[in-house]
């Protein structure tokens, strides 16, 4: 199977070495003179479709690289994104499009921790790249076993850990009730916070609700956490049943302290919906700005995100932080592209994205930069908490590395 | 007991909502004699009607009205637009249509309206009235609405010659035609008034839940089960096995170890598959029975 | 002409034997030279295709020639599935023997279900269906279960290389064999549906009453075809998961038993090739909807929908068994 992918790509570097002015370009499939073929899955369709708009705003920035700097080195970016629905089965079968039909060089943030689960076996056994998966499940960063897949978001357990140790700090003898969804997000966060409390979680944690994402309403699960004399509530939701939460604590006339995943932290998005006035002192952590968050109205580089959507995405709305998440992931992969320079190889994309620097994104917190080596595949580990005020966040402590990637 | 009473109100407060849909969906089975599985997706959409007429600056009731009166406007529309083509059709292509307009639907208010969750106006106040925001006053409105929808309907299908006629024409579409009804148009007003139900329901159902597209998937299942549960030909009974759900859900979600909290939905619908068994018409429905 | 037009109306909707067999024949004189020509993608999407082919006509088994509405075959799909994952993963059995241990299971499982849905009719067979496929995911998920079922992660299966050394890649070999346990399958579904008990079966969905007056053991019968159907559509899943090589909850939600339902609808309830092209939309036209536009991918796929019904309200099976009586009238 691999010797099928090597055989044009050996040719194809004879040929090129034989023309001596030429002599350092190399290319496996899906890359040319003048094209970069990326290949993408989303569920654009189906019950995740809220999460479509990160295709089309790495798209859209895609687009603008064509546009305004003619695409990177001299090649346009040719962006191949399909449907999935999120479904896993699905998935493998637009991934095998990708690879044999459109032959892309690589596959760049493809959604969803079941429909990545399923392609990553087929991507390392056909040694395609499996880059930046848009997912934050911890498995994503283990060069040993799967050296062609890569995670890109700091990795959920990551910051449960961060919780984890603000909770141990600040309330040794905290009663903590956790709600989470019931399924893979849910359940990697919910590791990584008894990980984090260590020998404590027994004794710390009071109550433990799980709910559906069928569930139309979370609040039999709150009642029964308030119930459980709860004082330190962890909310691991997505953001309808985060806003449904902090409406129905405020309702119960319930005050824990309350920490809310990074998911479900977003102003416009989650905290506007739910009553900013219900939102006082909420803790959570933060990697990239929220737009909707008016402490960065007079920063760079969000006045450069807001000049990009309304040129390129005018109709999308601002308050969505899977558009600064798109835009950022593009961001990070045109970084690789250009380290790649003239030798578009899959293993030296490969090569390339493991070896990030120190890099800092427009829409990256101040201090929160993108490092990899051959042994860390987690693009970003690092996060700095975060407490509500009254219309914003307001940052504080330190920006943390890790939990996850030096601790494995 | 404390708790148990708790989950019992709150699971009343979420029984409404589910009351509310099993409304809509006894409605529609009345008129078009047909569970219709776009029901949802259609009262999702006028609720993003009524939450554009308020972004435009319209008051909350003239908003409230105008989507009702749109929305009866779309779903008579859909029934002779879209249904209409297929009246001589097996049923199970009707349900594939149902399919269809929701996917349709569905998709076409992410397109329009994006994701991202929307707070929706409540017209009776966010304020507790009963055990410290266990039922709060939208709650009670809900099911205060429901009630009056409810009424409303009994007296309509009970009394009026118009109701009468829909009725005759949904059952026995043949004698009812041979009487002079114009079954036709009494399908197409059946679907419009589906819809405003419908409307009523996503408008009253928002403010909990939170608007965006896929609000109602779920939702629907649980109508569904309440509506079914009670009785699809008896509105009361769909008000009443509506709220069942709900506290059955809740009671199960907490009171079962382990598997309860996990497994809440599917020991809701395993007792309501249970009461189906011993009682397939549902708790208040009538037994219809089929001469040869 | 006017008296035998009833007549001859009802014998044009049973083809004639050989018909059936010349059909066979040319599909498999299409089918069988395809993964010597096309892309190995291709050839992964066609052995899909005939999965879902599977599951529609066991799908069809119940509902087209039995009656019996069901929005509940994704959980068979997916007993199916995990039946074979758990087996080829946790007791390293041969994929091959998977199959029938995989259709023991789910005729087992649909007999089960089949009994009280006895009592159902109609739409309310139809909820307690629709219940089934909604909770299958979560008992999938379920936290005392995972270490069979690998809960949410899903268990990563290995794709069988051809035996005997044939000279054949992994996707050529299964196509073979999908292909092979296809034909198989629906040949027994022919012979089922035109023999004696298959009759019985017709006549409990044309008119019950009188199936029972002439002594059809009507509860006997529908939970019996409940178990076959859920066979085919287990055996389907079984081999969907040793394809696709990943089985995971969010494989089979409800949408699948959507998906199943309306390549039923748009192939021909009640018609067995017209599985084929039932499996032919459920696989494709999500793709074209969404080439089309990605915004209103549902939508496109909705509308498409919606227009194939206006062109073939009976299905595509439907719209040739039209052809063939105004073709069979023509030449008379």
């Amino acid at each position: 199977m691999k010797t099928h992918y090597l055989i044009p790509a050996i040719v194809l570097g004879m040929a090129l070495a034989a023309s001596p002015a030429s002599a350092q370009k190399k290319y496996d499939v899906g890359a040319t003179d003048t094209e970069i073929k990326i290949g993408n899955i989303m569920p654009y369709s189906g019950p995740a479709s809220a999460y479509g708009v990160i295709g089309k705003a790495i798209d859209a920035y895609f687009k603008k690289i064509n546009a305004e700097q003619g695409g990177i080195n001299g090649r346009k970016i040719n962006f191949i994104s399909y449907d999935d629905g999120y479904n896993p089965a699905k998935a493998v079968e637009q991934a095998r499009k990708l690879v044999e039909s459109d032959e892309v060089l690589f596959i760049l943030n493809s959604l969803g921790t079941p429909s990545n689960s399923a392609i990553q076996k087929y991507m390392n056994a056909k040694q395609v790249p499996q880059l930046f998966v848009a997912t934050g499940a911890t498995k994503w960063g283990d060069p040993k076993n799967f050296p062609w897949t890569m995670g890109w978001q700091p990795p959920y357990q990551s910051e449960a850990r961060i919780y984890a140790a603000y909770i141990l700090k600040n309330k040794p003898n905290a009663k903590i009730g956790i709600l989470y969804q019931n399924d893979d997000f849910g359940k990697d966060y919910l590791k990584g916070l008894k990980d984090g409390l260590g020998d404590k979680a027994k004794s710390l944690i009071v109550s433990e609700q799980p709910y559906e994402v069928t569930d139309p309403t979370i609040d039999s699960q709150v009642i029964n956490l308030k119930g459980a004399g709860v004082d330190t509530l962890v909310t691991i939701t997505t953001p309808k049943f985060g806003a449904q939460t902090i409406k129905k604590v405020a309702e119960l006339g319930w005050k824990p302290t309350h920490i809310i995943t990074n998911v479900s932290a977003s102003v416009g998005g989650v905290l506007k919906p739910a009553g900013l006035e219900n939102c006082k002192d909420i803790l959570s952590t933060a990697y990239l700005k929220d737009a909707s968050d008016p402490t960065w109205k007079d920063d760079a580089g969000l006045k450069n995100w807001i000049a990009f959507m309304d040129k390129y995405m005018p109709d999308a709305n601002k308050a969505d932080g899977s558009l600064v998440y798109g835009y950022s992931v593009a961001q990070t992969m045109v970084q690789v592209l250009k380290q790649a320079g003239d030798n578009l190889t899959r293993e030296n994309i490969m090569k390339q994205a493991a070896s990030l620097k120190d890099v800092q994104l427009e829409m990256a917190l101040p201090g929160v930069k993108l490092n990899t080596s051959a042994t860390d595949f987690y693009p970003f580990d690092q996060m700095q908490m975060m407490q509500f005020g009254t219309d914003s966040w307001k940052l504080f402590g330190p920006v943390i590395t890790g939990g996850v990637a030096s601790a494995t | 007991m404390e708790l148990f009473l708790h989950q019992v109100l709150a699971g009343l407060a979420t029984g409404g909502i589910y009351a509310c849909m099993a409304l809509a969906i006894v409605m529609i089975y009345q008129a078009i004699d047909h569970l219709n599985f776009a029901q949802g997706e259609m009262a999702m959409f006028s609720t993003f009607i009524a939450w554009q007429l308020i972004e435009w600056g319209f008051p909350y009731w003239a908003a409230f009205f105008l989507t009702l009166a749109i929305s009866f406007a779309g779903g008579y529309m859909i029934e002779r637009v879209i249904m209409r083509p297929l009246h001589n059709a097996p049923i199970l292509s009707h349900v594939a249509m149902f399919i269809a307009l929701f996917a349709i639907l569905n998709s076409a208010a992410g397109f329009i309206w994006d994701y991202q969750v929307k707070n929706f106006p409540t017209p009776f106040g966010t304020k507790s009235i009963l055990g410290e925001g266990l039922l709060s006053a939208h709650d009670a409105g809900m099911i205060g609405a429901t009630v009056v929808m409810l009424l409303f309907l009994f007296l309509f299908f009970r009394y009026t010659r118009i109701g009468l006629s829909m009725r005759a024409a949904a059952a026995n579409p043949e004698s009812a035609r041979l009487v002079g009804i114009r079954v036709g148009w009494m399908l197409a007003l059946g679907w419009g008034m589906a819809a405003s139900i419908g409307a009523v329901a996503g408008m009253l159902i928002a403010p909990v839940v939170f608007l965006e597209p896929n609000m109602m998937s779920s939702i629907l299942l649980y109508g569904f089960a309440g509506a079914v549960v009670g009785g699809l030909t008896s509105p009361a009974g769909a008000v009443v096995g509506g709220l069942m759900v709900g506290v059955i859900e809740n009671l199960a979600g907490t009171f079962i170890p382990v598997i309860g909290r996990e497994l809440k939905l599917t020991i809701a619908l395993a007792l309501i598959v249970l009461v189906l068994t011993v009682k397939p018409s549902g708790l208040f429905g009538r037994t219809v029975v089929h001469r040869v | 002409m006017n008296t035998a037009a009833p007549v001859s109306k009802r014998r044009a909707y049973e083809a004639p034997a050989y018909w059936r067999w010349l059909g066979f024949l040319i599909v498999a004189a299409i089918a069988l030279p395809l993964p010597f020509l096309l892309k190995n993608f291709f050839i992964f999407q066609l052995t899909l295709a005939m999965v879902y082919a599977i599951a529609i006509l066991g799908l069809n088994l119940l509902t087209g020639f039995n009656g019996q509405f069901s929005l509940g075959h994704s959980a068979f799909f997916a007993l199916g599935a995990y039946t074979a994952a758990i087996l080829m993963d946790q007791y390293d059995v041969s994929y091959y023997w998977t199959l029938p241990v995989a259709g023991i299971v789910c005729f087992v499982a649909g007999f089960l279900f089949g009994l009280p849905a006895l009592r159902l009719e109609g739409v309310y067979l139809a909820l307690a269906t629709f219940a089934l496929a909604i909770s299958m995911p979560q008992i999938l998920k379920l936290s005392p279960l995972e270490h069979w079922t690998g809960g949410v992660q899903g268990i990563v299966l290995i794709k069988p290389n051809a035996p005997f050394g044939l000279p054949l890649n992994p996707d050529q070999w299964l196509y073979f064999f999908v292909f092979a346990v296809a034909a198989l399958l629906f040949f027994c579904a022919y012979n089922l549906v035109s023999s004696r008990t298959g009759r019985a079966i017709k006549a409990i969905r044309d008119n019950p009453v009188a199936a029972r007056t002439m002594g059809v053991n009507l509860s006997l019968y529908k939970s019996l075809t409940f178990g076959v159907s859920a066979l085919y559509t287990g055996i389907a899943g079984a081999l969907g998961g040793i394809a696709v090589q990943f089985v995971a909850p969010d494989s089979f939600t409800f949408g699948l038993s959507i998906a199943l339902f309306v390549g039923l609808v748009v192939g021909g309830v009640g018609s067995i090739g017209g599985a084929l092209f039932g499996a032919w939309f459920v696989l494709f036209v999500p793709n074209i909807a969404e080439q089309v536009s990605k915004g209103l991918a549902g939508a496109v796929y909705g509308v498409m929908l919606v227009l194939l019904i206006y062109l073939m309200p009976f299905g595509l099976a439907g719209l040739v068994r039209m052809a063939a009586m105004r073709f069979a009238r023509a030449k008379r």
